[in-house]
């Protein structure tokens, strides 16, 4: 649009916050010169983090630490739900059971369990599931045969996730107003279709954002494993520095790839919520929205233009010119 | 469907309802016929709410009995005390009474149509073709054909609510249960919901309806039944209980609010 219209329609020229001008500014140079930094230190290696980006163990490593996040993350999802059920019950012996279970596994060290897990042998050195009092033995082997250091991990892993998901899953299951299971009860399905069909769904909404977070904070504590050997990313790099002294590079290498699935995990996660938003009015992306600010204007702009030319007679009714 | 069949389809027997120490219900005895529309009036806080929703057993009672065509409701009755019905068979009942609530409740995670064809594919084990040309009949009966595909977030008040009658329509119901179904609705929009249920209503459709449109209850229904503070005040045909009403509670009722 000239200038010359624009005066006319006296359009508003949008507002220049000069302040965060400034700060991006300053910003923009700090991190460049922090980069400068990083890149031209010799100390840091980078030719060895080069060379060990793909080695065999480091991708090893990863294929390990992948594993152990789905498999604990299912762990803790299946036990996260039976933990809120549990606690939305209201039978006061499953909620008190549900409460104590997130008590002491979210108010013990993650690092403590998995040691545990991992040292159960010392504890109780065989396993058997049998009926006390007599002599049925369903099961008996020794308890290091049965829990190695792999799934101790898993153990140590799934069993907090489980704690800290119950509490989303059942924030999730609350957040669905109690008439959804009314209008699905009236129309003749049982509580346990409604919770499938109806409530849970609904509750993805709310779960889905928070659980995300779970499993990429999964993802790096997978890591604590190495105290009990679990041959995950950081226990190989470990083990390769332990013999080269390359300590710095090998965690650098381990981090880009812990920073690599991680960054994959969030696309995943922004997919996962625009799938399970059906029905659901969301904001557009901040991304979007900045780029279109432009077009947006103009097209106002237009539109006021054209509601003129159509409608000439509602102009400048108040005051003549 | 004959509404001067004597014996009635909806039996309320000396129904009791407590919240905590609080007396909600006090003994209310109610008939429905089939094909009757009973319109149940009171201020907010009588328990009008409480008691429809007695009828599907969606509020359980504390006593009394709740008999639909024979059977009671919600419950099964060993040696004079009252015991809860499993699941299953309490959802086979509800399956027999459409409810229409006072926030629609429809389900916002599916669209229109898929909220009409949920139940009769999962309850009546209807197919999904026979469910869906189903549902657009009777979209097309509260004139919201064009909506299917729409979720309801995208509808007025009004559409959600014509949209939640077609929902309770679609499980070919003998009873429904209407809980204040335009209170929710901005005024210009309650116009719409009342002329489906007029249209119901008319082709014989038995209807239990909480509202608080006096002209819609004296227009369409059969029979109005007043509650204060939790019992009956005064039921019987619309037109002399409305226009000429006995009790205390009811003459206050009526003159402060037509």
């Amino acid at each position: 649009m000239d200038t010359d219209k624009m005066r006319e329609l006296a359009v508003v020229v949008p507002h220049k916050y000069w302040g965060r001008r400034v700060a991006a500014c300053l910003l923009i140079l700090i991190v460049a010169f922090a980069g400068y930094s990083v890149a031209t230190n010799p100390r840091f290696e980078w030719n060895v983090v080069g060379e060990y980006l793909f080695h065999p163990d480091i991708l090893s490593g990863m294929v390990v630490t992948i594993e152990l996040t789905v498999l604990a993350m299912v762990i803790g999802t299946v036990g996260a739900v039976m933990l809120a059920l549990m606690r939305l019950s209201g039978n006061p012996v499953l909620v008190i059971a549900s409460s104590a279970y997130t008590w002491f596994f979210r108010g013990t060290p993650q690092l403590v369990q998995i040691i545990f897990w991992g040292f159960l042998g010392a504890l109780y050195p065989r396993i058997f599931l049998g009926i006390p009092g007599t002599d049925i033995v369903f099961f008996d082997a020794p308890t290091n045969a049965v829990i190695g250091a792999y799934v101790a991990a898993l153990l140590g892993l799934g069993l907090n996730e489980a704690a800290y998901a119950s509490e989303i899953v059942r924030a999730g299951i609350q957040s669905v107003n109690p008439g959804q299971v009314e209008a699905a009860q009236s129309l003749g399905l049982t509580p346990s279709r409604a919770m499938v069909k109806i409530v849970l769904p609904q509750a993805m909404l709310v779960v889905v954002p928070p659980l995300g977070n779970e499993v990429i904070g999964m993802l790096k504590t997978t890591s604590l494993v190495s105290v009990i050997a679990g041959r995950d990313l950081l226990t190989n790099a470990q083990a390769i520095y332990n013999n080269t002294y390359q300590i710095i590079p090998l965690l650098i290498v381990a981090s880009i790839w812990y920073l690599v699935m991680t960054s994959v995990l969030s696309v995943l996660q922004v997919q996962l919520e625009r799938r399970f938003a059906k029905g659901a009015r969301r904001p557009e992306n901040p991304f979007v929205s900045l780029f279109r600010a432009g077009a947006l204007r103009r097209l106002q702009h237009r539109a006021i233009l054209n509601d003129r030319l159509a409608n000439p007679l509602s102009y400048g009714i108040g005051e003549a010119k | 469907m004959n509404h001067n069949d004597p014996t009635p389809f909806l039996r309320i027997e000396g129904v009791h309802k407590f919240y905590g120490a609080d007396h909600i219900l006090r003994g209310i005895d109610l008939s429905v016929r089939r094909g009757e529309v009973v319109c149940i009036l009171g201020r907010s806080g009588s328990g009008k709410s409480t008691l429809l929703r007695t009828v599907n057993a969606l509020e359980p009672i504390t006593a009394g009995r709740v008999i639909l065509d024979g059977s009671l409701i919600g419950y099964i009755e060993k040696g004079g005390c009252l015991y809860h019905l499993p699941a299953e068979e309490l959802a086979r009942q509800r399956a027999r009474i459409g409810m229409v609530f006072q926030h629609f409740n429809l389900f916002p995670h599916m669209t229109v149509l898929e909220n009409i064809t949920m139940a009769p594919q999962l309850v009546l084990k209807q197919t999904r073709k026979a469910a869906e040309a189903q549902a657009m009949e009777l979209l097309e009966k509260v004139g919201l054909a064009d909506k299917a595909y729409a979720y309801p977030a995208s509808l007025s008040g009004g559409q959600q609510q014509r949209v939640a009658i077609a929902r309770a329509l679609a499980m070919r119901p003998e009873l429904i249960l209407f809980d204040e179904p335009t209170s929710a609705l901005d005024p210009e929009l309650v116009g719409e919901v009342l002329g489906v249920m007029r249209q119901l209503a008319s082709e014989g459709m038995t209807m239990l309806i909480v509202t608080h449109e006096l002209r819609f209850a004296r227009d369409v229904s059969h029979k109005v039944v007043l509650m204060h503070e939790g019992r009956v005040a005064e039921s019987g045909p619309t037109s002399k209980v409305m226009s000429a009403p006995r009790t205390p509670a009811a003459k206050t009722f009526f003159s402060t609010l037509t």
